[in-house]
This record gives structure tokens, C-alpha cells and sequence, in this order.
């Protein structure tokens, strides 16, 4: 019970706690400061372990679904096919394993294996995904911005005059007025830094408040179902 | 055929691919959408390979193991998460995630109030007079508005929750025309009182620990009309953002794609 209970949110609490304490401290406290920094360095390195651990959770399941034949699994072949083909040339460059030499274009500007992939692969298929939105956004606005109420209203006239404010149209649609051609862009950034700020900095406070309070629970172990711990 | 040329035609085919759902779903659209999940993944693995293992832990490992010998406590916790696949000491896992969950909610705690919530609270609480020689038409006009406030409010706790807040933003607005026609000065000390009264209304409708009734009510429904104007700017700038990266495909398709076989069929 100890070593899979209390060892573990003991080892939270003190973690979290360090930073904490650090912060109170200057550069001098080197009780403090050091096992601190020494930390950090760490948890960058934990991380980079974290992160191939997805990876190892999104191969598990794939070859889950291949091995059962389950719907779409033919793609589950593509998908591993494209996991392992700049995986594996970005782990040989970054190592300099045999012929592959580093991650990055070469000197004479011709691709690396792993660049070729990111340039005329990851890179076009991610921009084109999120393109893709711009015309299911069109279909997601209609449904938003129908004039049902007085809220719906406020959010249609913001998106409209914003979207407008930054295209050349909708300068044109007040050219006519003496000096109204940077009307709407300038009403455009005045919403932006205004009632906009106002908005958004209210969320980011209420969302800073709610961060601070859910890290004070998990170090004080109050939350811990990250640990797929049930809740005492 | 250059090795750029046979990158342009992948890129366009599965530019082509992912365009094809926009008439329906189909085979070409799931390949690449599959294709794409998992060179996302195998782009993060080079990166993470090269970018923070290589550096923080292989390389100074290699040098100057002496030095460095306390990056082996990392290491065996970053292999400690995998044991996790081993479900006789899955629960041995927890130590890594604890260490690393903990650390980081420490750091997420300090940064948050420190650099978050201090700054943004500081940043609106702004001077609400201007300066000398219009500091007596700035406060009119700011008394005028923070009156109608207060008139709002004590509207919104007699029920009225809407009028309550047209009584602000109404009177709000006639003190900018104002301001803006005939003392631009004062336009900034009115656009003060609008940020600091907005993220005030944006927080009380946040709270939920008092019902959202009479003068709180008014106050929320304030609140909610700024968020919506929040919503409404971030809705149009993503919009213009995606339409941005639309054209970027176009022209990818029309100059590079087209454009560059056309010059490398031609010599």
C-alpha cells in the first residue's frame, strides 16, 4: 500500500513543492535554487520519454486493429507506414547513424530524409487540414450566427466586422465616406484591444485561478486520478 | 525529374486527397488522413530524438559521463513510465508520472498566478482621468458612465436584468461618440472604464457561487454580452486565418504544383 499509494503522492507533493519554494528564493539560496534547476533539466528529459510512450500507445492500438481486421483497418497500415518511415529517419539522423546525418536539410540545401518528409508531406497535409476548416467553419457559422437572440447577434456583428476589417472589401465598403476608409479597421482593432481584451482577459484569469487551485489539490493529493487513483 | 519536383507532386496528390472530402468522404481522403496521423508522430519522434533527448541526455552522457552521471536518474525514470506495459509492476509507472506530474503542477501554480493572473489584473486596473487641461470634461464623462453603471445595477436588482445593462452600455456609448468627436483624450479613460468593467462582468459570470440573480444577474448578463463580442472577434480572426491558409494551398497548387512541372516540362 505504501509503495503504490502513499510513496507516489509523497513523491508529488515534494516535486511540486520545489518549484514552489524556489520561486520565494534568489540565485543565492543554492539549497534551494540548485536541486531546482536540476529538476527542470530532468523533467525535459522525462518528457521526451513521455512523449515516444504516445507513440508506443498509438502503434499498440494500430496494430490492434490490423490484427483484428476491425473497420478501416487497411488505413491503420498507412498510418503506421507514415509513423515509422520519418520516425525511424529522424531517430538514425538525429543520431548519425550510417548514412543519415542530422534531421535538418543538408549543407548543399537538398533534403535530408526525415526534412523531405516534413516539407512535402507533414507540412502540405497540415496546412491543407486546417484549410479544410475554412469552408466547415462557413456551414458552423450559419448555425452559430442565425439572429435568434440578442447575444447571437452581439457574436454575428463581432465575427462580421472583424472579418471584414481585415480585407481590402471592407475598406472599399466605406470609401465613399470622407475619411472613412480606415473606418472599419480602425473600429476593427478598437474591438480587438477593448471590449475583446476585456473577454479574453477575464477567461484567462478565471482559467489561471482554476489551474492554480486544481495544482494545489494534486500536490496536496487531493486529486489523483492521474495516478488512476480512485478519489478517498 | 528533380528530388523537388517529386516532393511538389506527393505534396499536391495529397493536397488533392484531403480536398476530395469536401465533395464526400472517401478512400483517398481516409488515406491521407491516416497518412498524415502518422507522420504527425513520426515528426514528433525525430524532433524529440534530436531536440531533447540528443541534447540533454545522450550527448552529455557521452562527454562527460562523470559530470553528468545524475542525468541516469532521469533516464530511469523516463524507462520507468514503459513498465506500465507490464501489468505484474504497472504501478511502479506512478513513481515517474508523479515526479513529473508534481513538478510540473508546482511550476504551473507559480507561473499561473505570477505571470497570468498578477499581470493580466494589473494590466486593468488603468488611470480612468486624463490629463490636464481636459481632466474635467474625462471625468464627466467617466462619472457619466460609471453613474449609468451604477444605475444598471440597481435596475438588474429590481429584476430588469437586460435593462440594467443597456441603461451602461448605452450611456457608455453616447460618452465615447462623445468623447471622440470633441475630446479624444478622454477616449482613452472611457475605453479604460470599459476593460476594467468588462473583465470584472466576465469574472462575475464565471462565479458561480451566488446565484445569478438581481444585481448579479445584470452584472452576468454583461458578462455574457462581452464574451460574446470575445467569441464573436476570435470566431472571425480564425476564419480569416484558415482562409489565409486556403490561398496558401491554391497557390501551392497553381504556382508550385502546375506552374513548377509546366517550367521543368519546358527545360
Amino acid at each position: 500500500m505504501f509503495l503504490r499509494v502513499q510513496l507516489p503522492l509523497l513523491l508529488t507533493f515534494l516535486a511540486g513543492l520545489i518549484p514552489i519554494v524556489a520561486f520565494f528564493f534568489t540565485e543565492k539560496a543554492r539549497l534551494v535554487k540548485v536541486p531546482n534547476d536540476r529538476l527542470e533539466k530532468w523533467m525535459i528529459i522525462i518528457a521526451g520519454f513521455a512523449i515516444m510512450l504516445g507513440v508506443v500507445n498509438v502503434v499498440q492500438g494500430n496494430i490492434r486493429k490490423i490484427e483484428r481486421k476491425g473497420p478501416g483497418w487497411h488505413y491503420a497500415i498507412f498510418l503506421l507506414i507514415g509513423l515509422v518511415l520519418p520516425g525511424s529517419f529522424g531517430l538514425l539522423g538525429a543520431f548519425n547513424v550510417g548514412p543519415f546525418h542530422g534531421i535538418s536539410p543538408h549543407a548543399d540545401g537538398s533534403p535530408s530524409p526525415f526534412s523531405f518528409f516534413v516539407s512535402y508531406v507533414f507540412q502540405p497535409l497540415q496546412a491543407t487540414m486546417f484549410s479544410l476548416l475554412a469552408f466547415y467553419v462557413a456551414s458552423a457559422a450559419f448555425r452559430a450566427f442565425r439572429v435568434r437572440n440578442l447575444e447571437a447577434t452581439i457574436l454575428l456583428l463581432a465575427a462580421v466586422v472583424v472579418m471584414l476589417g481585415r480585407i481590402p472589401l471592407g475598406e472599399s465598403l466605406f470609401a465613399w465616406i470622407p475619411g472613412g476608409k480606415l473606418a472599419l479597421g480602425t473600429f476593427t482593432e478598437w474591438l480587438m484591444n477593448n471590449p475583446n481584451t476585456a473577454a479574453q482577459r477575464g477567461i484567462m484569469i478565471g482559467a489561471a485561478l482554476g489551474a492554480a487551485s486544481l495544482s494545489l489539490r494534486v500536490i496536496l493529493g487531493i486529486e489523483r486520478s492521474y495516478l488512476g487513483l480512485e478519489k478517498d | 525529374m528533380s528530388i523537388e519536383l517529386i516532393g511538389t507532386w506527393i505534396a499536391a496528390l495529397l493536397t488533392l486527397c484531403l480536398f476530395s472530402f469536401l465533395y464526400k468522404d472517401n478512400p483517398f481522403f481516409r488515406f491521407a488522413e491516416a497518412l498524415f496521423a502518422g507522420v504527425s508522430l513520426g515528426y514528433y519522434i525525430g524532433q524529440t530524438a534530436n531536440n531533447t533527448l540528443k541534447p540533454n541526455l545522450v550527448l552529455p552522457l557521452v562527454h562527460d559521463f562523470r559530470g553528468n552521471y545524475d542525468l541516469v536518474i532521469p533516464a530511469l525514470l523516463g524507462l520507468n513510465l514503459y513498465t506500465r506495459y507490464i501489468p505484474r509492476i504497472a504501478w511502479m509507472a506512478r513513481f515517474s508520472l508523479a515526479v513529473y506530474v508534481g513538478y510540473y503542477t508546482g511550476v504551473n501554480m507559480v507561473q499561473k498566478l505570477q505571470g497570468e493572473v498578477l499581470p493580466q489584473a494589473g494590466a486593468t486596473m488603468m488611470p480612468l482621468l486624463g490629463a490636464f487641461p481636459i481632466a474635467g470634461t474625462t471625468a464627466l464623462l467617466v462619472t457619466l458612465a460609471a453613474t449609468a453603471l451604477v444605475l444598471g445595477l440597481i435596475d438588474s436588482a429590481r429584476g430588469h436584468l437586460t435593462r440594467g445593462a443597456v441603461i451602461f452600455v448605452s450611456t457608455w456609448i453616447v460618452a465615447r461618440v462623445v468623447a471622440q468627436v470633441a475630446f479624444p483624450l478622454a477616449a482613452d479613460a472611457l475605453d479604460n472604464l470599459l476593460l476594467f468593467v468588462g473583465v470584472i462582468m466576465v469574472l462575475i459570470y464565471f462565479f458561480f457561487s451566488l446565484e445569478h440573480r438581481g444585481a448579479v444577474g445584470g452584472m452576468s448578463r454583461l458578462g455574457i454580452w462581452f464574451l460574446m463580442l470575445g467569441f464573436g472577434a476570435a470566431f472571425g480572426y480564425t476564419v480569416m486565418g484558415r482562409v489565409s491558409l486556403l490561398i496558401g494551398r491554391m497557390n501551392f497548387l497553381i504556382i508550385d504544383w502546375i506552374g513548377g512541372t509546366v517550367r521543368a516540362i519546358g527545360g
